[in-house]
């Protein structure tokens, strides 16, 4: 499953409500970083899919969602469960290291 | 790309800015079908994370540093070098074939490495840095600078980088503070000026962080006057950290020879390491000048070196 596009209007639907965990990639055009770890979560999401559902929010279209969940650094990815946010992992990573920190949420 | 893991490949650089970029359009025109790890999430290097270069020969209006990478990137393409988005993980360098492993497992064997793996960030050091990265403390302008509107904004570090990541902040916040350790800037003169006229930017020199403070997001920095020792808290709701770089040597330290701040040390004025066949250069081995222009220099004399090496081979 590739990652898919989330916004502010279907940010609870998509996002809260889901019953598998979900990483929410927070990114921007501009950001270098955040271009050089997209193919890596495309690739996450496509080997775990069912497991996990990854999905990008673009702070420059939707700043208010962005603003809510406190993000002063792109990319940061945080996951939530169950509408809450379990974890945080601000930069570009690696793949191993990403897997790595999501590891007990899609074993 | 996919590259043939069974063969003994001619080189292998590892690195991918000015450095190793420039090394693979050398390598690659002198027919050695240079392998070339961009790094996974690091392709392009440090000037990706950049904005105007305008010091670059042969670009007389400037140019973007990620779009100074890409020309980069195409150009050593162009000549057929195998670029791989992936990190080297583990190197064995000793012997004649030298054995290099990548983020996926695979096992990639040359006759000659080029190191060009450049350098990280140097952070603060402190406990509550880390914590709040991310939470107003960052290490990217052009990255983060955005989400800093209206704010006031702390710059540490003296340096060219701090002048510039300063000086684009000012775009975004209500004033930038550059906080220095020492009494002088290290930075060079137009970037300094430059700073100096900003009617945004404010200077405290001869100050030392000594915390971060706040608890779900940056609130305030503790400060250390360094003449007086005199402690104080201002109100601060984001820190750009710009204190300098430190060499990303650590897969190698134990085979290469580095010096105590760990860069990899060469032979003379060539490129050549301690190990036969291993050549390093860029901001991996250069603590002086440290420009894109000296890196893409440093490259174009790796790939020679090692060209060289081969042929006597």
């Amino acid at each position: 499953m590739a990652t898919e596009k989330v916004t502010a209007a279907n940010f609870n639907e998509v996002v809260l409500k889901s019953t598998t965990p979900v990483l929410v990639d927070f990114w921007a055009e501009w950001c270098g970083p955040c271009r050089a770890v997209a193919p890596i979560l495309e690739e996450i999401s496509n080997e775990y899919a069912g497991k996990i559902k990854i999905v990008k929010l673009n702070t420059d279209e939707e700043g208010s969602v962005a603003m809510k969940y406190g993000i002063s650094s792109i990319p940061t990815m945080n996951l939530f469960v169950g509408g809450e946010v379990v974890k945080s992992i601000v930069g570009a990573r690696p793949k191993p290291a990403i897997v790595r920190e999501l590891s007990e949420y899609i074993g | 790309m996919s590259v043939d893991y069974s063969k003994v490949h001619e080189v292998v650089i590892v690195g991918s800015g000015p450095a190793g970029y420039t090394a693979a359009v050398y390598t690659a025109r002198a027919q050695l079908n240079p392998i070339l790890y961009e790094g996974s999430v690091t392709a392009g290097g440090a000037l990706m994370n950049t904005t105007e270069v305008e010091n670059f020969p042969g670009f007389e209006h400037g140019i973007m540093g990620p779009d100074l990478m890409d020309q980069m990137r195409k150009q050593s393409l162009r000549f057929g070098a195998a670029l791989v988005t992936d990190d080297i993980v583990s190197m064995n360098l000793e012997g004649e074939i030298k054995e290099l492993t990548d983020g996926m497992g695979n096992t990639i064997r040359a006759k000659s490495v080029i190191l060009a793996m450049g350098s990280a960030y140097k952070e603060l050091g402190l406990e509550n840095e880390k914590r709040l990265s991310g939470r107003g403390v960052s290490w990217c302008a052009t990255c983060d600078g955005f989400f800093f509107r209206e704010q006031l904004i702390a710059v540490a570090g003296g340096g060219d980088s701090a002048m510039e990541e300063a000086n684009f902040l000012t775009k975004f916040a209500t004033k930038v503070v550059i906080i220095h350790r020492r009494e002088e800037l290290r930075a060079s003169k137009i970037m300094a000026e430059r700073a100096k006229n900003n009617p945004k930017i404010e200077f405290m020199f001869n100050t030392q962080i000594v915390d971060v403070l706040g608890e779900e997001k940056m609130t305030g920095l503790k400060l250390k006057n360094t003449k007086t020792g005199e402690e104080s808290v201002k109100d601060f709701t984001g820190l750009f950290v710009a204190i300098g770089h430190l060499p990303r040597s650590e897969l190698v330290k134990g085979q290469v020879t580095t010096n105590s701040e760990g860069y990899v040390e060469v032979e003379g004025r060539s490129t050549k390491t301690n190990i036969r066949g291993v050549f390093a250069c860029g901001d991996l081995v250069d603590h002086t000048y440290r420009q894109a222009i000296t890196a893409a220099g440093s490259g174009c004399q790796a790939a020679l070196d090692a060209e060289r090496f081969l042929a006597g081979h």
